[in-house]
């Protein structure tokens, strides 16, 4: 992954993905690595397009905005448009199931994580972890332990655990993916 | 606190930088992107024995900053764009009157409301002249999460030790950003309190120099001694006059105890400048993508250094000063149409080529930005 990781997790306000940036940075801290989160935002609180910005570094942070992403999760499809274009030529896509591709520029990996944040776990405000768990699976920028200690940290007290089932599945729907992927 | 390493936002850092340097009251009207300093503040004093008062409006709140002061406790409040212009007119009422006090500043896109949500260094020139007339102010500004908590720290031994207001100033993204941090054990921290007068002393003439530093010592509202604070300009007793003398006795007074003290106010960090043919001079969250910049133009073998201002004023007019010779241009980064630019103008008096690179539009300003200006300006003819 180089010495300097970008992570862009893109979709609507709401979502809980700027939460899940924070949480992807204080996994990548109990690995012992740096990290710098940020966020933009509109003058809204929901809805609109949302964006949050994940960099990891085995050294010090300098320019603390993603330049070229190394990773990307869009949950939709409005941001995928969006964003699709800026990413590293050996960088990773991961989208949800629901949003239609064009033109794979990268490595693309689309996966039913609102879905299974609706169905499996039973709510779908837990896409954002369910999210986590994916791209932790997919791409391996943060241990399994770490995430898991950084959402129980976060979440609200008696959602533990929900969220860690939430965790759990999206593990469990990268390495699916990431398995079929090998045997092809 | 433990030295741990843990995530945290710069408003947070600038919160624990406080209550660390001893704040225990803090008034405020909430305003992005500076509102997670009022909720942590108001969540945080009560916990260690202080005030939070959400007051009615940016002006009160500064007013309410200078009376907790004058009553001997360590005060702050933040703002951003509009409310900072608000807080002038009290500001300079902090200035004349030599009440200690901190004001944060996360400077947002201007002028007016402006961009609310985005980033701007625009204010650097309000800072230092937002109030009226001749005054001192120290401003300083951090480019770190980390910064911001020895900044905040700084900023309050500062206004303790010169009896002066001092201004943090910050913009969005040092402020909203997160990032790895492990504070200090406090006991580490050095903490400045203000010269208080000898509590038997009879007749107390609050404005008297009596130490020859140009900082007289100063009481605490409540506890016996009483005087009195106007901001008209006033001899020493605290009371109004017009004499000339007075008048020009006070002024003098207040800019030699800044500008007789640059060694101990003025803070900047150089880097690469020894061999640089070209500095690039830059502060706050600008900082950073200079450094990325800078970084990867050393890579290249180009003759690239840097200078980050942390005291922004008094401006550090030596640090351009004592560039050597083999200093061709220097270039300014900020998020501004060209504020401290000018400054640099100023001190380089036509021994270095000078140049902007400025970025007005809510983004910051990005590293291959900083890396094409740099080229156009060392490839001039």
């Amino acid at each position: 992954m180089g010495e300097r990781t970008e992570i862009r997790l893109s979709g609507s306000g709401g979502q809980g993905l700027i939460l899940a940036g924070i949480i992807l940075a204080e996994a990548a801290i109990l690995d012992g690595k740096n990290a710098v989160q940020s966020q933009s935002y509109g003058p809204e609180a929901r809805g609109g397009a949302s964006r949050a910005e994940v960099i990891i570094s085995d050294s010090p942070i300098d320019y603390p905005k993603v330049m070229q992403p190394d990773i990307l999760l869009t949950l939709t499809e409005e941001a995928f448009v969006k964003y699709k274009d800026n990413i590293k030529s050996n960088g990773i896509i991961i989208i949800d199931s629901s949003i239609r591709k064009s033109e794979p520029p990268v490595k693309i990996v689309s996966l039913p994580i609102i879905e299974t944040a609706n169905k499996s776990v039973g709510k779908v405000i837990v896409a954002n972890i369910v999210s986590l768990g994916a791209l932790i699976a997919v791409t391996k920028i943060v241990s399994k332990k770490s995430i898991e200690e950084a959402v129980m940290d976060r979440v609200p007290k008696g959602t533990e655990e929900l969220n860690r089932k939430a965790l759990y599945a999206g593990f469990e729907l990268g390495e699916f993916q990431q398995k079929q992927y090998k045997n092809k | 606190m433990n030295s741990k390493a843990i995530l945290m936002q710069g408003n947070e850092a600038c919160v624990e930088g406080a209550i660390a340097a001893g704040m225990r009251f803090y008034a405020g009207y909430p305003i992005t992107p500076s509102t997670e300093i009022a909720e942590l503040s108001a969540e945080k004093l009560p916990k260690v024995g202080g005030k939070f008062i959400q007051m009615e409006d940016e002006i009160a709140s500064m007013g309410a900053v200078i009376g907790a002061s004058l009553a001997g406790l360590k005060a702050m409040t933040a703002t951003s764009g509009p409310g900072f212009s608000l807080k002038q007119e009290n500001i300079g009422f902090a200035c004349l009157t030599e009440v200690p006090c901190v004001i944060v500043n996360v400077q947002r896109g201007g002028p007016s409301t402006g961009l609310p949500t985005l980033p701007a260094q625009g204010d650097v020139m309000q800072a230092r002249w937002g109030t009226h007339g001749d005054h001192p102010i120290i401003v300083v500004s951090p480019s770190y999460v980390k910064e911001v908590y020895e900044l905040t720290i700084r900023a309050f031994n500062l206004s303790e030790k010169y009896r002066v207001p001092c201004i943090l100033l910050m913009d969005e993204v040092v402020a909203h950003m997160r990032e790895k941090v492990e504070l200090p054990d406090p006991s580490s921290i050095k903490i400045i309190n203000r010269k208080k007068p000898d509590p038997t002393i009879k007749e107390y003439e609050p404005y008297k120099d009596c130490d020859g530093d140009g900082i007289p010592p100063m009481a605490n509202f409540g506890e016996g001694i009483p005087f009195h604070v106007t901001g008209l300009i006033h001899d020493i007793t605290g009371f109004p006059s017009t004499s000339a003398t007075v008048t020009e006795a006070l002024i003098t007074r207040l800019m030699k105890k800044i500008y007789d003290n640059l060694d101990d106010i003025l803070d900047y960090e150089s880097i690469f400048t020894n061999d640089a043919d070209t500095v690039i001079i830059s502060f706050g969250s600008t900082a950073r993508s200079v450094m990325r910049a800078v970084q990867i133009m050393r890579r290249e073998g180009q003759k690239i250094g840097m200078l980050r201002l942390k005291t922004i004023w008094p401006f550090a007019h030596r640090a351009i000063q004592e560039l050597s010779s083999q200093v061709k241009n220097l270039i300014v980064a900020e998020m501004n149409f060209g504020q401290l630019v000018e400054m640099v103008k100023a001190s380089a008096e036509g021994r270095f080529y000078v140049a902007g690179i400025n970025k007005f539009n809510g983004e910051l300003i990005a590293p291959n930005e900083i890396i094409s200006r740099t080229r156009e300006v060392r490839s001039r003819a």
